[in-house]
């Protein structure tokens, strides 16, 4: 009996060989060339000019810092609209709040071209001229479901009666929101913020279209020297981009991948 | 009034983020070239979206996006599958290990899997195309199909394999009989995953379609807001969609809905 037990272990573990050699060929490698390219000249001689040259110039730190702007201005708005709309649902009866969270998770489905080009129509439609307005709506537009829908998902989770032993206990509604409420919420506010964050400070194409090609953000900065031959400064900046993004999700250790991974949209 | 406030919140942030989906649908019943022109109601670009001829780039754009997606998220699943079989019986220690990797194409944003996938095809001198596209969406599938089949494996209880063994049963019949059954919701919601992915991806696609004239939906999309103006099929096209996958949602969800209860 043991040893058929073992041989099933021992057969099935081989099943992941596959996979393992396909992730080391398609995920690994491939970071491991953009460090390569990053640390390396054209004649492929170790430097570090391509860094030194993102201090140097102006223009892509200039676009560096104001997409990180862009991103955490961003992700304030949508943590602002997208709370109280968590919230709301979150108390609501089950079928109808499910309902509800389905209605602003559907347009996540729609190409976010369209949905980019969508916001654009609206705009020309109300006679409204693009620019930082429209960059910002298009943004939060685009992200504000990854918003609601982690933060949603905590508060239904969320344990009534500790609300309920807070209210006996004689707390006023807006102690019972800072004190119970906000805090048992937080996980789900900070994946939350990683999953704006992080697409929005990566976004490529959405603000030209959203501005016509008045504001470029980092991640066209990034295209543009992929496509014009410079893969080594290109590197670089991937490496400076995925830098940030490693530093803020150290800064949000709680639980985002878990969270996002759980997602369960279907 | 107070109480009816949350729900006027609600539905503002729908009307937000439905409104210009709605534009465009009400749009799509005009012949305008210029989106928020009103020319009178027609069905004209249905029809001539349907009907090529000068849009055939658009048509051949869309197909491509199904066929890739299709092949794409076909190939996930079959590799997700038997790789969250095999990283389920690992010992604990490489498991995560995998499992740490695994996550890094979905924590990964794309243009970072884009550019490092367009690094290891040029530096590997493959020409751009199809295959290269079709190879660079099962890279970023795959990890979901394996979260969604994953979770099946450690539900399930072992001892049934075992017991369809000691019955007499191959192991190939057990596979069939006991474990596909118990893993076939993952596999099919990672399928449909793995598609939508798939069919929404821009950059990742961008980055690795070379420049032999392959088009897909977004790719042409792209090229076609930069020129300026949009097509005008991309409109009854969008709508299309839409109204697709909205009822496709609502089917799912209601399925969903009923086996629960």
């Amino acid at each position: 009996m043991k040893k058929q037990f073992l041989s099933f272990a021992g057969k099935r573990r081989n099943w992941s060989i596959p996979y393992i050699l396909f992730l080391v060929f398609f995920v690994v490698t491939p970071l491991v060339l953009i460090f390569y390219y990053a640390f390396t000249n054209h004649s492929g001689g170790f430097t570090l000019d391509n860094f030194s040259k993102f201090w140097q110039q102006p223009e892509a730190m200039h676009t560096f810092v104001f997409s990180v702007g862009v991103a955490i201005i961003t992700t304030f708005i949508c943590l602002l609209l997208g709370y109280p709309a968590a919230y709301i649902l979150s108390r609501m009866e089950i079928k109808r709040a499910k309902m509800l969270v389905l209605l602003f998770i559907l347009p996540m489905w729609v190409n976010f071209l369209i949905r980019t080009l969508a916001t654009v129509a609206l705009f020309d439609f109300l006679k409204i001229p693009l620019g930082q307005g429209s960059l910002y709506f298009g943004m939060v537009y685009n992200f504000l479901p990854f918003m609601i829908y982690p933060i949603y998902n905590i508060l239904q989770k969320t344990d009534y009666s500790l609300i309920e032993a807070a209210q006996d206990l004689g707390a006023n509604p807006r102690q019972v929101f800072f004190k119970t409420v906000l805090p048992l919420s937080i996980p789900g506010i900070s994946s939350g913020i990683m999953m704006v964050f992080m697409p929005v400070i990566s976004t490529f194409a959405i603000a030209e279209l959203l501005t016509i090609n008045n504001i470029k953000l980092f991640g066209t900065t990034l295209q543009e020297n992929i496509y014009n031959g410079m893969w080594n400064y290109g590197a670089a900046l991937s490496l400076i981009m995925l830098l940030l993004i490693g530093l803020t999700s150290l800064l949000n250790t709680k639980g985002s991948a878990s969270a996002a991974g759980e997602g369960g949209l279907i | 009034m107070r109480k009816q406030l949350p729900k006027i919140y609600i539905a503002l942030l729908l009307i937000m983020l439905y409104s210009p989906i709605l534009i465009i649908i009400v749009f799509s019943f005009t012949e305008a070239k210029v989106l928020g022109n009103w020319t009178g109601f027609s069905f004209k670009l249905y029809t001539s979206l349907f009907q090529g001829g000068v849009h055939h780039s658009l048509t051949s754009a869309l197909w491509n996006t199904l066929i890739i997606g299709l092949i794409a998220a076909f190939v996930s699943m079959i590799l997700g599958t038997v790789a969250a079989i095999g990283i389920y019986n690992l010992k604990t220690r490489t498991r995560s290990a995998v499992q740490l990797v695994n996550n890094i194409p979905i924590l990964n944003p794309d243009i970072i899997t884009a550019i490092s996938l367009f690094l290891l095809f040029v530096s590997l001198g493959i020409t751009q195309g199809y295959t290269t596209v079709i190879l660079a969406h099962i890279t970023f599938c795959t990890p979901y199909v394996v979260l969604s089949v994953y979770p099946r494996l450690q539900r399930m209880n072992e001892n049934l394999y075992e017991a369809a063994l000691d019955l007499g049963a191959t192991p190939f019949y057990a596979l069939r009989k006991i474990l596909l059954p118990e893993l076939k919701p993952g596999m099919i919601s990672g399928f449909i995953l793995a598609f939508t992915l798939s069919i929404d991806d821009f950059v990742v696609t961008l980055f690795t379609i070379g420049n032999e004239g392959l088009e897909t939906l977004s790719t042409y999309i792209y090229a076609d807001a930069r020129k300026g103006g949009l097509t005008p099929e991309l409109r009854p096209l969008s709508a299309i969609i839409f109204i697709t996958v909205l009822v496709l949602l609502l089917v799912i969800n209601q399925r969903t809905a009923k086996k629960r209860l």
